[in-house]
């Protein structure tokens, strides 16, 4: 088994955490227990417990995530923005999976609600990973059309049979979920492409109106890039959006096994 | 106050935001190889451009050949209420075919019709040969539309090499003496510096500030960031009573519910499971323009015909459409209303109601994106150097009232305008000038005293949801004199409690505490104008409806609100006239008539 060395400063120091009680009188109280790291505090991070009354909350963890920033804590730290799962913005880690708060039911989780940002990424702040890396590797793979044949001066036609391919794939929100629950990932993501960004470049290799295939799989075949997928589908079973990053993997490996035939 | 250590750039233009719009426009900046700096508070595709689900508006022409441009620059006038600039709305309606060709050219994954053109979706207020009969116009991926045109863009900017600033904050606009823009101050999240951006031209690309009300669709982001910069910075913005309630938030949550559902045939019901649109709108029923559904609804729940328990919200039916359908055409609000209204779309309705989803108002430009403003009597006098695009800006194509699928087009039309006049008006390198030391004083100031308000006693969030509640009330669908009044006196007080504000987190890393702070003051500023513009137009036309003032009167109101912020609470009011005239002989002007559907 790897041993795998986490930085000295990223365990949690677990007699820091404080404890915020929900207001007398509250009758449907859950503990939300939340990763805190202040990059300028110079300490380990820690654990807070929010008791929040669900009767005066909304029903999503993202919710419950505001309502603790605005009545009890304002220096919780999270990203979110459009709060209908479309931006991406508020994954992390809840109840052991990686999720969207926006789209995570509190009734679904059973017990305390253990919010922790995603891992195996470097933290900026609390809830916050540093996803430079990521959006680096997106960059990477070149995601837009490649063409050389001249573009018609209407649109490229493109029939609903050859669309339907990108269904499922085109969709991808970039929120990281997938790649940061990839052991491979975690384990050579400075090399390893990832879940997320592999089905990016399987979204292109399968557009009928894309001229690059040969030059695109070239880039892939790779025993980092690409092979360290070892099919293990944490990525397929947390992507919060239904897609199914594995699959995508599994026809990019197809297409360069059938290229060498 | 504590000392700043800021970083600076030079740039030949700056670009605040990285929506659609904005993205566009720093694609159309990079390829024109003038030096440009993307700045956005989100990574690009978290922009709320990426909610836009139902469509982008062109007379391809690709369902109903018969299609022109011209019915759509006709269905966007009849649209504004007769307050939107034609000769702007010519450009945006004969722009929008090349614009979507070139988006399809891009890569962006469009949703196909057999013989595999773009497909095209009736939707509200489009029509064909002036109001005949419905227009298939709008141009769709499915029901994720703002998303794949979003990601399409951002693709591009990266082919396009641009450099982007991600998660750096906006603080305030760098302006001369002469009240022209040089820049931006902004703060990196990441690491917590200062930097100033100085460029030749500044484009605010900022967004709405639909967050100003309780229940709306816009994202937590959406918090009229360009607006409030500028009214800092004195420049006025303009008809800022125009806010559009979307017919179909989800009732409790507010998530948005394309208009597209009604375009492949859904339609609402009362709790007598009455097609009520009929009555208001007997021509185009489900399908009129948003301001008539949404207020047809308002009466239908005020006269105790809204369905559920407390009779307050309308049914929106989409099970007779089939699974089929729903599957490929509706995906995204098929699952939407499954998450936030636990409902299975295609055996039940979806529980609906108006919520607040657009800003007509905003940073007032010409068709080229310079910002403009009314100085010695010319009421197109540019503001050197300062630029805006998208929902933050007016140019005015949207005028009282949007069509649904014509604020995508907006945006690339305009972003893309607003590179060309770069383009063509810029020395690429040319020295930048300096910046008056006051106006960077100003908004170092203001950053630090917010830094540092441990002592305030009233929390971001409380003084929020007191401003959004206030204009949820009185700022709403029907409005009245003596109810904006009430609001107005309210919105003051609401705002002289922001001395007293509380920020507990003091660091500079990520200090969202701070940042929402700041969002609240532009918040603010915008909610104060839509009142003050409100309570100033004595007329109802587009999405301003007044039980008051019911009718439009063109003799007094056919003219652009401009207001200027003038001291805490007091907004100065002029106005801009509405151009009655078009860009060219290709189009003849659209006199004004009654708006009927």
């Amino acid at each position: 088994m790897a041993q795998l060395t986490l930085p000295r400063n990223s365990r949690i120091d677990k007699a820091a955490g404080k404890v915020h009680k929900a207001e007398a009188g509250a009758k449907n109280i859950r503990k939300f227990k939340i990763y805190r790291y202040d990059p300028d505090a110079g300490a380990n991070p820690h654990v807070d417990t929010f008791e929040v009354d669900l009767d005066k909350c909304g029903p999503m963890v993202l919710d419950a995530l505001i309502k603790i920033k605005s009545e009890t804590d304002a220096t919780v730290t999270f990203r979110r923005s459009c709060r209908e799962g479309i931006c991406g913005s508020c994954a992390m880690n809840i109840d052991g999976g990686n999720h969207l708060a926006c789209l995570t039911h509190i009734k679904d989780i059973k017990g305390d609600v253990n919010i922790y940002p995603l891992p195996h990424m470097p933290v900026v702040k609390d809830l916050v990973p540093d996803l430079t890396h990521f959006y680096a590797q997106y960059a990477s793979i070149e995601p837009w059309l490649k063409t050389t044949t001249p573009a018609p001066t209407r649109e490229r036609l493109q029939t609903p049979e050859d669309r339907a391919k990108l269904d499922g794939l085109y969709e991808c929100i970039l929120c990281a979920c997938c790649s940061t629950a990839c052991p491979s990932y975690w384990w050579n993501g400075d090399r390893y492409l990832g879940p997320a960004i592999l089905m990016a470049a399987y979204r292109w290799l399968v557009d009928s109106r894309d001229e690059a295939t040969g030059e695109r799989l070239d880039m892939l075949e790779d025993p980092f890039k690409l092979y360290r997928c070892h099919t293990i589908l944490n990525c397929s079973r947390t992507c919060p959006k239904g897609l199914n990053p594995a699959r995508a993997i599994a026809e990019t490996k197809k297409m360069l096994v059938e290229r060498r035939n | 106050m504590a000392a700043y250590d800021i970083v600076d750039h030079a740039y030949d233009v700056v670009v605040v935001g990285a929506g659609g719009a904005g993205l566009r426009a720093t694609l159309g900046l990079a390829e024109a190889g003038l030096k440009t700096a993307s700045i956005s508070k989100v990574f690009p595709t978290r922009s709320h451009t990426v909610a836009a689900q139902g469509g982008i508006s062109a007379a391809l022409g690709n369902i109903q050949p018969e299609d022109n441009w011209r019915y759509h620059m006709y269905d966007t006038v009849k649209g504004s209420d007769w307050l939107g600039d034609q000769d702007a709305i010519q450009y945006m309606t004969r722009e929008a075919i090349p614009a979507i060709i070139e988006l399809e050219h891009y890569g962006m994954p469009f949703s196909r019709t057999p013989d595999g053109k773009i497909y095209q979706r009736p939707f509200g207020g489009m029509s064909l040969n002036y109001g005949e009969k419905q227009a298939h116009r709008t141009c769709a991926a499915a029901d994720r539309t703002g998303h794949a045109m979003l990601h399409t863009l951002y693709q591009q900017a990266l082919k396009a090499k641009a450099e982007f600033y991600i998660e750096y904050f906006a603080i305030d606009l760098l302006m001369a003496e002469d009240g022209s823009c040089h820049g931006v101050l902004a703060w990196d999240l990441n690491d917590g510096k200062l930097h100033r951006f100085r460029a030749q031209r500044t484009i605010l690309a900022t967004g709405g500030y639909g967050r100003a009300f309780f229940s709306c669709t816009s994202a937590h982001t959406c918090t009229g960031d360009g607006g409030g910069m500028a009214a800092r910075a004195g420049i006025a913005l303009q008809d800022m009573e125009f806010v559009q309630f979307h017919p179909t938030g989800i009732y409790g949550a507010g998530c948005l519910i394309t208009e597209g559902s009604r375009g492949e045939g859904g339609y609402l019901t009362n709790a007598k499971n009455e097609r009520f649109m009929e009555r208001y709108a007997p021509h185009d029923k489900d399908l009129a323009c948003r301001d008539v559904v949404a207020r047809a609804m308002t009466v239908e729940i005020n006269e105790g015909r809204g369905v559920g328990g407390e009779h307050d919200h309308i049914f929106l039916n989409l099970q007779h459409l089939g699974p089929q359908v729903l599957h490929e055409r509706l995906p995204g609000i098929t699952e939407t209303a499954r998450i936030f209204a636990g409902v299975d779309a295609t055996k039940e309705p979806i529980p609906v109601l108006p919520t607040v989803h657009y800003n007509m108002g905003g940073i007032p430009t010409n068709m080229h994106g310079e910002v403009v403003t009314l100085k010695d009597g010319n009421p197109d006098a540019v503001v050197p150097g300062l630029m805006a695009v998208g929902e933050a800006a007016c140019v005015s194509v949207h005028g009282a009232n949007r069509l649904g699928s014509n604020s995508l087009l907006d945006l690339v039309v305009f972003g893309r305008a607003a590179a060309l006049e770069c383009a063509a008006k810029l020395k690429i390198g040319a020295p930048l000038k300096a910046i008056a030391k006051d106006s960077e004083d100003r908004a170092l100031a203001r950053f630090d005293r917010l830094r540092y308000a441990q002592k305030g006693t009233l929390g971001t969030a409380q003084i929020r949801v007191k401003m959004q509640k206030t204009m949820q009330a009185h700022a709403a669908v029907f409005r009245t004199q003596e109810s904006m009044d009430k609001g107005r006196a309210l919105l003051n007080d609401i705002i002289k409690s922001y001395d007293d504000v509380q920020v507990s987190d003091t660091s500079l890393v990520w200090n969202s505490d701070l940042a929402e702070t700041m969002e609240l003051e532009n918040l603010l500023t915008n909610a104060l104008f839509t009142l003050a513009c409100a309570q100033n137009r004595t007329e109802s036309r587009g999405a301003h409806a007044r039980d008051d003032c019911p009718d439009r009167d063109d003799v007094h109101w056919m003219k652009h609100t401009l207001a200027w912020r003038d001291g805490e609470t007091s907004v100065k009011i002029d106005y801009r006239p509405v151009h009655t005239y078009t860009l060219d002989e290709e189009a003849k002007y659209i006199e004004p008539q009654v708006r009927e559907y």
